[in-house]
């Protein structure tokens, strides 16, 4: 390379660099506020805004889910498989709301340390696969785990 | 003379470029068709339904292809901007200046996707999550190189500014990409793109890989297009232009 060619890419070079460190110090700065979500152990440990809303994400604990009849009001429990937190909501839920589901719900603690969502989110992962698959990994899961039980 | 620089100089060329990738065209188009519709086919039906998604999963045959292509359309416009800045390459601002409408329109088709699929799925049609938020800026991005480079008369300078702007704008780029493991999102962590086996089924997999390779056809091909109306337009009273239209009007007049 010539020398102005060589100057200029020294040029492209330090202002790459220096357009990534100053990204680098914004992240670090706002890394709290781009959060999405916390989790049931931050909210129980008091992490969350008490004062406004916050998302709130965690796993649909198993046989959690209630439904009060007559009405859209529903109640469950979130957890990250470490601290379950309660949770009520009414309204329509998502198509992938389902036990054992990751779940994000935004809203507020109230007085009982009950979760009161306003709007109810399902995030699902990134596998893909027919059902008879997931079916097998199921059974092949359970049987591995609890070979006793029914 | 090497290779290398026989090709770099001959590229650089328009009156080469113009006519070459005039017969390649075509065939662009014919692969991109060959690569589409058995992609296509192949997603819509033959793919297995997801057993959580059911048949909505099938989006991602569009949108993941063009939320790939938006980030790769910008990864080369970054590549072209060093050669456009270090080398003084006009054919390289040329590329960026007719990539950027291209990357902003897969940019908004896999933001227009994802919210049709989010719905359904996550409950919203938007969230402002890190990685929604963050392809969201690649697009204003996009639209902020098209613009800059149009809002400058002189087209040596706006070649200039757009290289830096384009440059500016690659540290979105690991962003976008990692905002899923860096940060808790709504979006999924990556299916394909990972350093380990894809965690999708091989019959969903193979209708993906088909649309990806598809959609790189299709920018190829729009580039080539636009690329040779910019030519056009910016050497309208060049001799390779003027040459051009010469022989055409000679074939025409001597094909009556």
């Amino acid at each position: 390379m010539s020398p102005v060619r060589k100057k200029r890419f020294y040029m492209v070079l330090l202002l790459l660099t220096g357009v990534s460190i100053a990204t680098f110090l914004i992240i670090q700065a706002f890394s709290q506020n781009m959060m999405f979500f916390f989790s049931t152990t931050e909210v129980k440990q008091g992490k969350a805004p008490a004062d406004r809303d916050f998302r709130l994400g965690g796993l649909v604990v198993n046989h959690s889910v209630q439904r009060e009849s007559g009405s859209l009001k529903v109640h469950f429990e979130l957890t990250d498989s470490q601290t379950p937190v309660k949770v009520e909501y009414s309204g329509i839920l998502p198509d992938l709301f389902r036990e054992g589901q990751g779940i994000i719900a935004k809203g507020r603690l109230n007085d009982q340390g009950v979760f009161v969502a306003k709007e109810v989110l399902a995030k699902h992962d990134e596998n893909y696969m027919p059902p008879e698959v997931a079916d097998s990994i199921n059974k092949a899961q359970l049987a591995s785990s609890e070979p006793v039980q029914p | 003379m090497n290779i290398i620089a026989k090709w770099y100089y001959r590229l650089g060329a328009p009156n080469w470029f113009y006519p070459l990738t005039g017969k390649m065209l075509p065939w662009i188009a014919v692969i991109f068709l060959a690569l589409l519709i058995p992609g296509l086919y192949m997603g819509l039906f033959t793919a297995p339904a997801d057993y959580q998604q059911g048949d909505s999963f099938r989006i991602m045959y569009v949108h993941v292809p063009a939320a790939w292509m938006s980030m790769f359309i910008y990864f080369a416009m970054a590549v072209a901007a060093v050669v456009a800045l270090v080398w003084r390459v006009r054919m390289a601002e040329i590329m960026i200046i007719s990539s950027a409408p291209i990357g902003a329109s897969f940019a908004l088709i896999a933001l227009i996707t994802g919210s049709l699929w989010g719905k359904p799925m996550w409950g919203a049609w938007w969230v402002w999550d890190a990685r929604l938020t963050s392809e969201l800026i690649l697009l204003f991005i996009y639209l902020g190189i098209f613009a800059l480079y149009n809002a400058i008369e002189n087209k040596q300078t706006a070649g200039r500014a757009m290289s830096i702007l384009t440059l500016v704008g690659v540290v979105n780029l690991p962003i976008i990409h990692y905002s899923v493991v860096w940060w808790n999102t709504l979006h999924q962590a990556a299916t394909v793109s990972k350093f380990d086996t894809p965690s999708i089924h091989i019959d969903m997999l193979i209708p993906l890989l088909l649309m990806a390779a598809a959609f790189q056809f299709l920018y190829l091909w729009i580039l080539l297009l636009k690329m040779r109306a910019n030519l056009l337009e910016q050497d309208l009273h060049c001799g390779w232009v003027k040459k051009i239209i010469w022989d055409r009007r000679k074939a025409h007049n001597g094909g009556n």
